[in-house]
């Protein structure tokens, strides 16, 4: 038997198997945090949210699924049309492929690669493009207003998420994701480095355009923005790659800040998944919480936010991180 | 939607031609900021405003047409349906420009209800506007928030007029009917609660640093151009301008009623949103005098003319039964006459201006609606802004398009 896991064919059919084992558990988490969403809203604002579809709304997910498969795709006569269908995919597509070097326990990555961070930087400003290509491909002026926004958006807040995780990774001594969680085996990340961890977070909703930064979409300026002209599936995968990121920002914050599949003060460490998935769950409620309560922020508001205040403030915390470790001589070692 | 490219003369020197290629985005009807049915064509120069064109008649009904036709009567239920968010603000106008012209003299507990119900219609409308405004601004919740409060506030309609909305309740010479039973109690124990969930409200907005720097020193109007521009209301008194007929003309019994006229200072969206969240709190000071005060009586005119006798005396007294059916078919007849008659809507002056011409129906009944002053001056106030401060200027307007279309 393991002769045959040694084969070619067998190592395409166990790695095939393992990212089913990964991609199946993420889309289910994201079927029910749309459920979550509508159910934390409600709570937020005195109401019941979805109760009709299964015990508790419990399907509702596959309610709407279905009712997104069987809708018409249409495409405006004006449209680009291979680029306007393949914007959905890559924005899906990329906040999918994300998932193949996060560490959900020790060692329990798809590809447990020596840059993992650097790769979920670039998969996630890689996410931009599938916007751009909606909103210029769609022909239509709200849409291009979207994209333009969303690249704007993108690039303010890449820059603080790049010093906040040098910072880290000047603590840990690795770019590999499952060294920067054990790197935290005594004390959190997001304890030593506060300021970076909100600025983090802040950017992770940002970087996923979410409330209050979710001026791509912007409801109430620009319809939907860069997906005004989407519907049906096409509309679906973006909704999907949405909530992926969401999922794939939040797995980033447990690991660079959270202590990933650490227990709290070091209970249960055979609890790992548990843990780490409990943890993605309260940062993807804080970003629910969030929404509910706050307004949008204005185009040149955010732009301001992203340049004047975090990417200073990201840059002397890294400096000041920086000094401290080289003064008490806290460097990793050996890494 | 359509291209326009504004050049401007190209100067003696050729090479310093300055070219502004602005686009042009269609911003409503079918948007969900528009408010109902406005259409603002945009000239923006990427997410630069640099004119608002708004569009008007996507919700014109004929109202003041229809109204010459109608008995004055049956032209009541027409102010209902002009804004919908404040319907029995103007039917007061309505009423009062028959009453003045006919010289009816209104029972004083019907002029207690009317105080009563005109404050409690502020309150609806301001909870609408705001809620609707910080929708439009990125906050979802207080939306959801108002609207129970406004859902409670339409029972108290409902419970007077038996319509939730369209009320027709206000009559020339009086209201259709008395508060039932119980209703006062009902209201006061709200108007003790009420208070509260303002204050949950301004915790969410108020304070909040994002909805400030979203609204703050956002379409600014000075004193001069609100009044310029024919501002009234809650939009006028941020400006600076302490107006409200209320205080200045009162009518009903707004002046045996004690109440603080809020004003802003600036005004900015900031101040248009605080002036409105005081005048709720005030509203509700007025509510709870009103019920004080308010003693038990007749609460329409006698003389049956003008209201219809009530039941058990129509089959007693042949007078009465006459009076009834010619109320009910030809309608009452106004003397020749004009009369301009404004009160202090929830958006500001919403006046009627009758011409009787001595028949059982309306010569001209012009209807000056309040949103229309201030749509006509989203391109003054939107300049030059970007485009997500447009619609913050519209939500703070609180434009109806039931009373700028008619």
């Amino acid at each position: 038997m393991t002769g045959f896991w040694a084969t070619p064919i067998g190592i395409t059919v166990l790695t095939v198997l393992e990212v089913l084992a990964i991609l199946v558990p993420v889309l289910l988490l994201m079927a029910y945090l749309t459920l979550a969403e509508r159910k934390v809203l409600a709570a937020i604002q005195l109401r019941k949210g979805p109760n009709v579809v299964g015990p508790f709304g419990l399907l509702q997910p596959f309610a709407d699924a279905i009712k997104m498969v069987m809708k018409e795709t249409i495409i405006p006569t004006g449209a680009n049309r291979a680029l306007f269908l393949m914007a959905p995919m890559l924005t899906f597509g990329l906040a999918a492929i994300a998932w193949a070097v996060i560490p959900v326990n020790d060692g329990w990555a798809l590809a447990d690669i020596n840059v993992g961070v650097l790769y979920l930087f670039a998969i996630s400003s890689l996410g931009v493009y599938g916007i751009i290509i909606a909103g210029w491909a769609s022909n239509s002026k709200y849409a291009f207003l979207g994209a333009m926004r969303s690249a704007a958006q993108m690039v303010s807040y890449e820059v603080s998420i790049g010093f906040v995780m040098v910072s880290v990774l000047l603590c840990v001594g690795s770019l590999n994701l499952n060294d920067i969680v054990l790197a935290q085996r005594h004390i959190w990340f997001c304890l030593p480095l506060l300021p970076m961890f909100v600025v983090f977070f802040i950017s992770a909703l940002a970087e996923t355009n979410r409330s209050p930064f979710d001026l791509p979409e912007g409801e109430s300026e620009i319809v939907a923005g860069f997906f005004v002209e989407y519907s049906a599936m096409a509309f679906a995968l973006f909704f999907l790659g949405e909530y992926t990121s969401m999922i794939t920002m939040s797995g980033m914050t447990t690991i660079l800040f959270l202590g990933g599949w650490l227990g709290p003060f070091g209970l249960w460490p055979a609890l790992g998944p548990i843990w780490f998935i409990l943890k993605v769950c309260l940062c993807l409620f804080v970003f629910i919480w969030v929404r509910g309560t706050f307004p949008r922020y204005r185009y040149d508001q955010l732009m301001r936010l992203g340049w004047k205040v975090f990417l200073p403030l990201s840059l002397f915390w890294l400096v000041l991180t920086a000094g401290a470790l080289m003064l008490f001589g806290w460097l990793p070692q050996g890494a | 939607m359509t291209e326009t490219i504004i050049s401007k003369p190209a100067p003696a020197d050729n090479r310093r031609t300055v070219e502004i290629d602005s686009h042009a985005i269609n911003f409503g009807p079918q948007h969900p900021a528009a408010h109902g049915v406005l259409r603002l064509i945009l000239e923006m120069d990427g997410e630069v405003v640099e004119r608002a064109d708004p569009h008007i008649g996507l919700l014109h009904r004929g109202t003041e047409k229809l109204i010459e036709y109608k008995s004055y009567l049956q032209a009541n239920a027409y102010f209902d349906r002009l804004d919908y968010v404040s319907p029995m603000a103007q039917e007061h106008a309505y009423v009062r420009a028959i009453e003045h012209l006919a010289a009816i003299d209104v029972p004083e507990r019907a002029q207690w209800i009317r105080t009563l119900f005109d404050e409690i219609t502020r309150v609806l409308n301001h909870l609408l506007n705001l809620t609707t405004y910080a929708l439009d601004v990125g906050a979802i919740t207080p939306s959801l928030w108002g609207f129970e409060e406004r859902e409670k506030l339409m029972e108290f309609y409902e419970a007077a007029s038996g319509a939730r909305l369209h009320a027709n309740y206000y009559r020339p010479g009086g209201v259709n009917r008395d508060l039932p039973a119980g209703l006062a109690d009902r209201i006061a124990e709200w108007a003790e609660e009420f208070p509260k969930f303002i204050d949950d409200l301004e915790e969410l907005l108020t304070a909040n640093r994002i909805w400030k720097q979203r609204t703050v020193d956002i379409g600014v109007m000075s004193a001069q151009q609100a009044l310029a521009w024919g501002f009234s209301g809650p939009c006028l008194r941020a400006s600076g301008v302490p107006w409200d007929l209320r205080r200045a003309q009162p009518y009903a019994m707004y002046d045996r009623v004690q109440f603080n006229v809020a004003v802003g200072r600036n005004g900015d969206c900031y101040d248009r949103y605080l002036v409105r969240m005081v005048e709720m709190r005030e509203s509700v000071k007025i509510i709870k005098q009103c019920l004080a005060l308010m003693k038990p009586g007749p609460v329409k005119t006698l003389d049956h003319k003008f209201t219809p006798p009530s039941r058990a005396e129509m089959k007693r007294s042949m007078e009465a039964l006459i009076h009834h059916f010619k109320l009910y078919t030809e309608g009452f007849h106004v003397p020749p006459g004009a009369t301009y008659a404004a009160v202090e809507s929830p958006k500001g002056e919403f006046a009627v201006y009758l011409v009787a011409d001595g028949t059982n129906r309306p010569y001209r009944c012009k209807i000056r609606p309040t949103g229309f002053a201030h749509l006509q001056a989203v391109d003054v106030m939107a300049k030059r802004h970007m485009l997500a401060d447009a619609v913050a200027i519209i939500g703070s307007l609180d434009i109806v398009f039931g009373e700028i279309d008619r």
